[in-house]
């Protein structure tokens, strides 16, 4: 048992290890980094915020709970692995599947904890030209932005499809899978997530330069 | 537990069940009708499959609280004496060998059938991908389904 768990010992800083110490360093310096800078109220974010906030957001896009189902091809892919969906599926003429092979033919509503299916309202690909796979950051970032390619919505609909869609919030609320373990949430949790967009939408929707 | 009140084959059936019950066994264990099979229970196999509304689904991942109020149809439903033209392809082509996982195999046959009166065999494969078969009859599958377009056509 570590020696500030005892009774004798009542200052935490004091009674850890230096191990301890430089692990408790790495937590808190991580947290920094990953904390989106807030403006004061009644300013808009800076450019400068705006784009670390996106670097944050990549970080949720190209997460597998994301990313899966924005593929570049027909396919929607599945688990950690980003491995291709089991029996084929396949993109169909709305997102939504082929005849008999639909998603709704599994995916529910909400995620089924029994079988380990996730499930959520309107479980469906995102469009073809909304893939993401293989994308720079400069490259994904103007394609969110690009009504030619995003379904036709402006930022304003940007913003409430991140914050409110169901099935983007089923991110932070994936459910089980079928052995009964927890799916892997996205790097930031939703108050940051939501901070983040915020921030970038707020500061004008910065992207990074091309490489 | 809960009152459901469900259309299954044209009929109306009041269950009593837990809402996250899957239908699966509401029609196996409530109404007796056994045709629908357990395969998986996971909605890997496909062997359960039944339309909701005309589409296929798993009625091992559906909840009987999301079936109330739409059309449910079972094998013992698609028609009375099996003279739907899937189940006479079926027996033309002598699909089935084991024979389990048939019930879902017809049931997704049939569901893409009313959508795509005349598909490819493209179609048929990426539509039946999800019902397994472990005798390997698929073959004859995609045989009796291009016969039974052409007798539903």
């Amino acid at each position: 048992m570590p020696p500030f768990a005892t009774s004798r010992c009542s200052n935490l800083l004091i009674c850890m290890t230096s191990l301890q110490h430089t692990a408790l360093l790495f937590i808190l310096l991580l947290a920094g980094l990953t904390q989106i800078p807030q403006p004061p109220p009644g300013t808009l974010p800076s450019r400068e915020a705006g784009l670390h906030a996106f670097d944050s957001i990549l970080t949720v896009l190209r997460h597998p709970r994301c990313i899966n189902c924005h593929p570049s091809g027909d396919r929607p892919m599945q688990g950690m692995e980003q491995r291709q969906h089991y029996f084929n599926v396949q993109r169909g003429p709305d997102g939504h599947g082929v005849a008999a092979m639909k998603c709704g033919t599994c995916h529910q509503r909400s995620n089924n904890p029994y079988s380990g299916v996730p499930g959520a309202p309107h479980w469906h690909l995102a469009p073809r030209s909304m893939g993401w796979v293989g994308l720079s950051d400069h490259e994904l970032g103007a394609q969110l932005l690009d009504p030619e390619r995003n379904g036709g919505i402006t930022v304003a609909e940007l913003e409430e499809h991140m914050l409110h869609d169901s099935l983007v919030l089923w991110g932070w609320a994936p459910g089980v899978d079928r052995n009964g373990n927890q799916r892997e949430l996205p790097p930031l949790d939703l108050p940051e997530w939501r901070a983040a967009v915020k921030t970038w939408i707020g500061s004008g929707t910065p992207i990074p330069s091309p490489k | 537990m809960a009152n459901f009140k469900l259309n299954v084959n044209g009929t109306s059936h009041d269950v009593e069940a837990a809402s996250d019950t899957p239908i699966l066994w509401v029609l196996r264990d409530h109404l007796q009708l056994v045709g629908t099979k357990y395969g998986c229970g996971i909605g890997q196999c496909g062997a359960c499959t039944i339309p909701l509304d005309g589409q296929a689904v798993r009625s091992c991942s559906l909840p009987v609280s999301a079936a109330t109020g739409r059309k449910i149809t079972t094998i013992e439903g698609l028609s009375e004496d099996g003279s739907h033209p899937v189940q006479q392809a079926w027996l033309q082509h002598d699909v089935p060998q084991c024979g389990y996982c048939q019930a879902g195999q017809i049931m997704t046959a049939s569901a893409l059938l009313q959508k795509n009166a005349n598909p490819s065999d493209s179609e048929i494969e990426t539509a039946m991908n999800g019902n397994l078969c472990r005798c390997g009859t698929y073959t004859r599958i995609r045989s009796a389904v291009k016969t039974a377009a052409e007798k539903m056509g």
